[in-house]
């Protein structure tokens, strides 16, 4: 249902929530261009993390493989956006 | 024909714990010079500060027969005051013979009922759980349950995932019959088709999915300690210590962060003795519990919450009354 499908302004926005209660980085510095790693300092485990908080909230599967291919904010909005229910 | 069954005394109780490490300390900086790691990046990701590392000679069941020595010690029983023995171990040199016979031997339980069992990280919770079943079912009058590890045999020395975390020990519980019941039931259980997330590589050292197995720690092993209460018939809020198994500080942590939101509180005793004795599979929930007490963290008659997980998948949790 297309007019359930949340925006990526949405997803963002949810997303940085997550970002700043997992790794405690402040969620205005939570933007699309941002690498998780090199930009934000956050690590594997705490991309699990965010992953399965990720789930929770927006009805999406994310695997470990998927995960790794999620470099940077941008990369999780998109994927969450055309991968949630 | 009908043939006759045992029966058992009804209730369980841990009656002494003991654990022993190597006498060598391995400091991350220690790790540092021989692997591309360092003193931050050990403690950020698995919350580890220092670990022991047994001598070469030294073995899984050298290490058993001083925990569960110290452990019938603290007890205030003598050997044959208990007539099985279990070591729970997945790293014994060889499969024969088992260890428990050799530990019973020489401990001096004498025709001791004596077998390992490899639950891998889950074993001392198994072995809790089959140690208390025996001695209900009548099979046995006291059990001696050791987790015994030399991880450092396992494990590629120069692999900076797995060989900054794991490290060698052995801790110990005697289990016997009690007036009040103080050993829960057990939940456990397998994951056999998750197998590939923890296995020996070419049959030599260790290897793991390390995002694969956080994810499976921090997510599944909460409901399982949640399901450990509902069989013992208390509340999260009834807590008063959670001993996971020490296999990573942010798991251990991840574990307790989802029991508050259950309803365990914000006092509740974690235990983390990991930073300063590394992952040791079997052994480390026992040692856990011997080191708090010991160090008066933790006292007897408290309520605890211990459960292992890992290789096989396998996990089992229960609840105890400290003694």
């Amino acid at each position: 249902m297309a007019e359930n499908k949340l925006s990526n302004e949405e997803v963002l926005e949810g997303l940085a929530k997550i970002v700043e209660e997992v790794a405690g980085v402040s969620a205005d510095e939570v933007t699309a261009e941002k690498s998780f790693v090199d930009d934000l300092d956050i690590d594997s485990l705490s991309m699990v993390e965010i992953a399965v908080q990720a789930e929770d909230q927006f009805g999406v599967k994310i695997p470990d493989d998927e995960l790794a291919n999620l470099k940077t904010v941008g990369d999780a909005v998109n994927y969450v956006s055309s991968n949630a229910a | 024909m009908t043939l006759r069954q045992n029966t058992g005394p009804a209730a369980t109780a841990i009656l002494g714990l003991g654990s022993t490490q190597p006498d060598r300390v391995v400091t991350n900086d220690e790790l540092s010079e021989i692997m591309d790691t360092n003193d931050k990046w050990i403690r950020d990701r698995v919350g580890i500060v220092e670990r022991r590392f047994a001598a070469d000679e030294q073995t899984v069941a050298d290490m058993a027969v001083v925990a569960g020595s110290k452990a019938l010690a603290d007890a205030g029983m003598s050997p044959t005051d208990v007539d099985t023995v279990i070591v729970a171990n997945c790293t014994s040199k060889a499969p024969i013979p088992n260890a428990a016979a050799q530990v019973a031997d020489r401990i001096g339980v004498k025709a001791a009922a004596a077998f390992d069992l490899n639950a891998a990280c889950a074993g001392f919770c198994y072995s809790l759980a089959t140690a208390s079943d025996m001695i209900r079912s009548g099979s046995s009058k006291g059990v001696l349950v050791i987790g015994s590890e030399k991880l450092t045999d396992v494990v590629d020395p120069v692999d900076r995932s797995t060989a900054i975390i794991f490290a060698d020990a052995a801790g110990a519980a005697v289990v016997g019959p009690s007036d009040d019941a103080k050993i829960g039931p057990v939940t456990w259980g397998s994951a056999g088709d998750q197998v590939d997330m923890i296995y020996m590589r070419e049959g030599k050292y260790i290897f793991q999915e390390g995002q694969s197995v956080f994810r499976w720690a921090t997510t599944k092993i909460a409901p399982v300690a949640m399901k450990a209460l509902e069989l013992a018939g208390i509340e999260p809020s009834d807590v008063d210590v959670l001993v996971p198994h020490q296999a990573n500080l942010r798991i251990v942590e991840a574990i307790a962060k989802r029991l508050r939101a259950k309803g365990a509180r914000e006092d509740m005793i974690v235990a983390d003795d990991i930073v300063h004795s590394g992952n040791t599979s079997s052994a480390s929930i026992p040692m856990a519990l011997d080191h708090m007490r010991s160090a008066g963290t933790v006292h007897s008659g408290q309520v605890a919450l211990i459960v292992g997980f890992g290789a096989g998948l396998s996990y089992a949790g229960q609840v105890v009354i400290l003694p």
